[in-house]
């Protein structure tokens, strides 16, 4: 019996390791390779941070980085702010706007993201609206937006609906009751919310090609048209860039999973 | 009159919105899927654009090899994903969030250079250029997994641990509990998997333009060329609607209405 456990507590390790390196050997050949001069992977080469001096050379790359992150935080706020608000709203509401607008809220969510692109497209076009930073921004907003209301829901109906009553009987205006009240329970929702509309306006492709002014690239409309038109003298320092976004990701992450272990130490 | 604050006020800007830029722009791709052009200029109404892509043998093809490479990509997720969340959500371990977040932190990573990573590994094993299915659907894998791994984790997290007891005091052995309690239980987390998997291997042409060497047209990019390249938004939309129908059977067929979306796309990201 505990030979037979034990085969199979080994068997269990050797399937995760198998499918961690289907997962990372990608990343880890890349981050190797971009401390190589090898210019194609597999040539032969010897370790060198051309790659990486390069990229932070390289004016082109450097907005693109700049306009990815802009473009994601001014998303995410937009769409907390406006997410926070309609979940707010459609809480407090009776039941059949409430129904209304999360149905109209989970279009976007289960639609393909193709369809979404196109359809704001199309209506960029009949408006005769040339594609602006506004066109990018809406299009993001619809990507985000429903995830920050999905995230916020969740959070007021756990809420205590008496301490808002309370508040109003002690003499506070219905704003401050929502601002000292209702907000401060409902924040890990709204971080939530925050957090994931970074991640999907920083990861989208499709809805940025289908919205963005044509000079205008993120990191992945510049990522794919180099890769597809085979430039091959961008493919050593995407490799650098992937190499440094990744590692970045990877201390964001601790980070984040530190503080919210922590905090839920606190809480025992 | 004295303007009265409301909460319900709130939902205002957001419903507005959603009618300006998702209702509106919706109801834009059924008018020109269902309108023509005719001689005068004038858009009419018109069934053409159905019967052309149902008349099409190159676009029943795309249907087909669409399908296809879904039904696939998202069995192999299935296959890889629920051994996996099953040994995660068992292991008994207190860390094993700590273990998950190993297995989803490429997630974190922009997609298009996680696709691109792939494409160089590809490259250098000989796959790129060889096998154009093959890399595609490697590729949808790859890039989906995660959103197999987490529904799947979560729903058996949940399992209620005194079933699996009363199962096994009742003289039940392992295998016949877990075909017997395990499984059923955490179907719901594999659909809400299947539907999340399934809908973007039909669409996200990154992965199939970036692996497959551009040789392989899948619904998705379809509609991409018939809007920038021919610049036909009545077959763009036409394909569109037909996309839809596919969304909506896929989520009929696995519940996707009945569940409360607590497993949505990302939705355990943070």
């Amino acid at each position: 019996m505990v030979k037979k456990k034990k085969a199979i507590d080994s068997l269990s390790v050797i399937y995760c390791i198998l499918v961690l390196t289907f997962i990372y050997a990608p990343i880890l050949l890349l981050m190797i390779y971009s401390f190589n001069s090898a210019k194609v992977i597999g040539e032969e080469g010897s370790f060198s941070l051309k790659w990486y001096i390069a990229l932070f050379q390289s004016e082109k790359v450097v907005t693109i980085l700049i306009n990815t992150v802009v473009l994601a935080f001014i998303a995410a706020t937009l769409s907390t702010i406006l997410g926070t608000a309609g979940a707010i709203g459609i809480f407090y509401s009776k039941k059949k706007v409430n129904r209304v607008v999360q149905i109209a809220n989970q279009i976007p969510i289960a639609n393909a993201e193709i369809v979404t692109a196109l359809s704001l497209a199309l209506l960029f076009s009949l408006i005769l609206l040339p594609r602006t930073y506004f066109s990018l921004i809406v299009g993001h907003l619809v990507l985000c937006t429903p995830f920050v209301v999905t995230s916020v829901l969740p959070k007021l109906k756990q809420m205590d609906n008496n301490l808002y009553e309370a508040a109003l009987d002690l003499g506070a205006t219905p704003a401050q009751a929502l601002r000292k009240v209702v907000i401060p329970q409902i924040q890990p929702g709204i971080f939530a919310g925050f957090m994931l509309s970074i991640t999907l306006s920083l990861d989208d492709y499709i809805v940025t090609a289908f919205t963005k002014p044509k000079t205008f690239d993120t990191i992945s409309t510049y990522v794919y048209n180099a890769v597809k038109n085979a430039s091959k003298s961008d493919l050593p320092l995407i490799r650098a860039l992937s190499a440094i976004i990744f590692l970045l990701m990877i201390v964001i992450v601790i980070v984040m999973m530190v503080k919210s272990s922590s905090k839920e130490e606190e809480k025992r | 009159m004295k303007f009265h604050f409301s909460r319900k006020q709130l939902c205002i800007p957001y419903a507005v919105f959603l009618v300006c830029f998702v209702i509106l722009p919706m109801l834009l791709i059924v008018f020109y899927a269902f309108t023509a052009e005719n001689e005068t200029g004038n858009l009419t109404f018109s069934f053409n654009n159905f019967i052309g892509f149902f008349s099409s043998p190159s676009k029943w093809q795309t249907l087909g090899v669409s399908v296809t490479i879904s039904l696939i990509a998202t069995f192999f997720c299935v296959l890889i994903a629920y051994p996996l969340s099953y040994i995660l959500a068992r292991s008994g371990w207190k860390k094993s969030n700590v273990l998950l977040t190993l297995f989803i932190l490429p997630m974190w990573l922009n997609f298009v250079l996680r696709i691109t990573a792939l494409r160089e590994l590809l490259d250098m094993i000989g796959f790129l250029g060889n096998y154009d299915y093959v890399n595609t659907i490697i590729g949808m894998v790859y890039d989906f997994l995660p959103f197999m791994i987490l529904p799947i984790y979560t729903q058996l997290l949940k399992l209620d641990k005194t079933l699996l007891e009363a199962s096994k005091d009742l003289g039940a052995g392992a295998f016949t509990t877990f075909t017997k309690v395990t499984l059923p239980l955490s179907m719901p987390g594999v659909y809400s998997g299947i539907t999340m998997v399934f809908v973007p291997s039909m669409t996200n042409y990154v992965v199939s333009e970036t692996l497959g060497n551009s040789n392989i047209t899948i619904l998705g990019k379809l509609i991409e060329e018939y809007f920038s390249t021919y610049a036909n938004w009545h077959m763009g939309s036409m394909i569109s609607i037909i996309l839809l129908v596919i969304i909506f059977l896929s989520m009929l067929a696995t519940g996707g209405f009945k569940n409360d979306n607590e497993n949505s796309r990302g939705s355990n990201l943070w």
